[in-house]
């Protein structure tokens, strides 16, 4: 186990920022899916040891409780802890200069939005980025985040050099020959083993913000599938789309994208002239108010059968990379037209040979009469040491799931069970429905990840209302 | 914590003697609720009810003996349920007596009797609930109220009357919990036939404990304030509230 470390002795010059002192107010809090609100004391501290400082105040509290929060893109209650203390991550936002072999040193709260404005015009892309852009690296870390470049890169944080991590018991630099055992527990732990401060990422070469894209279109699921494996051998990145209200001989028809960085040499002359640009903000801002049942089965079929509508097969079109790789972000707060009752993300991985889960999946919900709006379908590689980290090698399929339908709560279950048989799991950082007893069987390193817990919390003061509905670490909390 | 269908893990039932309250406790433990805290007079049906939560699949259960003519001693069994289930995500207020009238209309220590039990008693342990809430920053309470205090009526208004402030109270409590991560729901059943209602004429609309259990419980995903049992009752209330007097007095119920 490393020295604990003092956070003044290693923190990049700061002297640019003002001084900060955190302040407090009770706030409701949800995920990304806007279900199971709940209070907490929220605090946005400016600097490292402000969080240090609160973590030892909140010591010794009658009902403990503390979990860090970035941008809340988490679509379950990964980043909520009720009665508790929230610590918002978004003033730790410090980005250091990139060094020639690509490695930055960066704050918990830089989102990948910021920390590509500045590394795209160097020709630096972040070496793993979900569907949105909107996401910190503290939150990156903890959630163990994949991209459409699994298959070949794996998850975050096998490009994450160190970690530096503000635990119950002290301040840790950990990485991946220091502390093993608690860098691979913070890496999808949730933010369970502490508030991570800040990181060192090792960010990818790229000439272009541009992508060279083959689009497929197949009418059915398994030439799909059979698709996505024949181009992971040939691409980078790659993912597809689902049309889940296909049925019969059309179920799991989609759009498949495939890509690589664009070359200079393959940009028009117009884009040429600034080849490394920054993708740019939201288009749209949905309003705050949108009635329930916006978003329902005749809107999402009709969606579903437009999208695939709209994308016949394209090979090597030049795409802009947000378009890409963010196709979210066009739209800000697009959670919102779920409706005030909000939606599940149900997202899981099986073993490669289980391609049957996929099918049974897609049946199983057209049966429930969910109303799935998207569903995005990959092909995982080899997961990393993580005990709580969710890729796996496998299918993985996510399912965007309107609550409402009443049949929904009872078919997920099903849902689990099927995952459960397959050996596979369930992702984390899209749950807000998972039951202890189905969590623990489809992690069952839990235990180990538990034991380190027991190593830098032994209080159990580093909780949330996920760890608390999955009972995580409930020895000590 | 509830799921993301506000479906609860751990609740605490006062009142869990009653049909309503067993039956929402059936529901919910099947539905996969694993803590339940038993609270009521009764000590045999207490133990029974207890039985059907575990057979049920609940793997905690407890039981809470309590008296609601003791008003002084509602935060403390409040207290007390809080403390054995943990944290609450669901608190089922459920706890009634009917008054028998009209014997019981000129007898101040009966009318006392029931004004307490339906509704000083639930007022108190409510406005503790509440404060628990506040607290853990989450909880939702589960309020059995009732048609007949919506619109009071002759012929049963000592326990019409309790209910209407048992109602008005809740959903002020309510409104004072916004922005605390607690809320209120109130469920105002008809006539309902069960244990309370035995020796009782049904009138012509009727239902049971089991549905009034299944309302309550979709209501918890909607987040619903207010919840009618059956939904109907909400356009004929909104009908019979508007009635002139000398029309309502008239009514044959």
């Amino acid at each position: 186990m490393p020295e604990p470390i003092l956070t003044e002795g290693t923190a990049p010059d700061r002297s640019a920022k003002q001084p900060s002192v955190p302040e407090a107010a009770d706030r409701i809090l949800t995920g990304w899916g806007r279900t199971s609100p709940t209070a907490a004391r929220v605090i946005t501290p400016g600097e490292p040891a402000d969080v240090v400082q609160s973590l030892s105040s909140h010591n010794g509290a009658v009902r403990p409780g503390v979990i860090a929060r970035g941008l809340g893109r988490s679509y379950g209650d990964a980043a909520q802890c009720a009665g508790g203390l929230v610590i918002e991550t978004g003033r730790l936002d410090w980005i250091g200069a990139i060094d020639d072999a690509g490695e930055v040193e960066v704050d918990a709260g830089v989102s990948l939005a910021a920390l590509l404005g500045t590394s795209l015009p160097q020709g630096w892309f972040v070496p793993v980025t979900p569907g949105t852009r909107q996401v910190t690296i503290g939150g990156a870390i903890a959630a163990d985040i994949h991209g459409k470049n699994h298959h070949r890169d794996g998850s975050f944080c096998g490009h994450v050099a160190s970690i530096t991590l503000a635990t119950p018991t002290g301040v840790l630099q950990v990485s991946q020959s220091l502390d093993p055992a608690l860098f691979w527990a913070t890496a999808g732990g949730m933010g369970l083993t502490g508030v991570i401060l800040g990181a060192k990422i090792r960010m990818r070469r790229v000439e272009t913000a541009w992508m060279r894209v083959d689009t497929e279109r197949h009418g059915e699921l398994q030439g799909l599938m059979d698709a996505l494996e024949r181009v992971d051998t040939i691409h980078r990145y790659s993912v597809a789309w689902l049309d889940c209200s296909a049925r019969g001989r059309h179920l799991g028809r989609g759009i498949l994208d495939a890509g690589d960085h664009a070359s200079r040499s393959e940009l028009s002359a117009s884009a040429a002239r600034d080849p490394l640009a920054a993708p740019h903000d939201a288009w749209f801002k949905v309003p705050v108010a949108v009635p329930a049942g916006l978003v329902g089965g005749l809107s999402v079929a009709a969606f579903n059968r437009a999208w695939y509508a709209k994308s016949p097969s394209r090979p090597g079109r030049i795409r802009p990379l947000g378009g890409f790789f963010h196709p979210l972000d066009a739209v800000a707060n697009w959670n919102r037209l779920f409706g005030p009752r909000g939606f599940v993300q149900y997202q899981f991985v099986v073993p490669s040979d289980r391609r049957d889960v996929i099918v049974s999946t897609l049946e199983l919900l057209q049966r429930a009469g969910a109303a799935c709006s998207m569903a995005v379908l990959k092909r995982f590689g080899p997961g990393d040491p993580g005990p709580l980290s969710f890729p796996m090698a496998g299918w993985t399929l996510a399912l965007d799931l309107p609550v409402g339908p009443p049949g929904l709560r009872r078919a997920l279950r099903e849902l689990d069970q099927l995952v459960l048989a397959a050996h596979g799991r369930v992702y984390l950082a899209k749950d807000s429905r998972l039951t202890p007893a189905a969590f623990a069987a489809m992690y069952p390193r839990l235990s180990e990840f538990e034991t380190t817990l027991r190593r830098v919390d032994p209080e159990g003061l580093m909780q949330s209302d996920l760890s608390r509905r999955l009972r995580i670490g409930s020895d000590t909390r | 914590m509830n799921d993301a269908f506000a479906r609860p893990n751990s609740i605490l039932v006062l009142g869990a003697t009653s049909d309503i309250a067993r039956a929402i406790v059936g529901l919910l433990v099947r539905d996969g609720c694993e803590r339940v805290v038993l609270a009521g007079r009764d000590q045999v049906r207490l133990a029974e009810a207890a039985g059907e939560a575990k057979e049920a699949g609940a793997n905690f259960v407890a039981t809470l003996g309590f008296d609601a003519n003791d008003v002084d001693q509602a935060a403390a069994v409040v207290d007390s349920g809080f403390s054995a289930a943990g944290r609450v995500d669901l608190v089922v207020v459920g706890l009634g007596l009917l008054a028998d009238q009209p014997e019981d209309e000129r007898d101040p220590r009966r009318v006392t009797r029931c004004l307490t039990v339906n509704f000083t008693w639930p007022a108190a342990a409510l406005t503790r609930v509440a404060e628990h809430f506040r607290e853990q920053g989450s909880g939702r309470a589960l309020v059995l109220s009732s048609v007949a205090g919506v619109r009071v009526r002759r012929s049963n208004y000592i326990y019409g009357s309790a209910k209407a402030g048992l109602d008005a109270y809740a959903r002020s409590l309510h409104q004072t919990l916004a922005g605390s991560g607690g809320a209120i729901t109130v469920v105002r059943p008809g006539f309902v036939v069960s244990r309370m209602t035995e020796g009782r004429s049904a009138p012509p609309i009727s239902t049971t404990p089991d549905a009034v259990a299944r309302d309550a419980v979709a209501a918890l995903e909607r987040g619903a304030e207010v919840v009618w049992s059956p939904g109907y009752l909400a356009a004929i209330f909104r009908v019979l509230r508007l009635l002139p007097e000398a029309i309502w007095r008239r009514l044959p119920f």
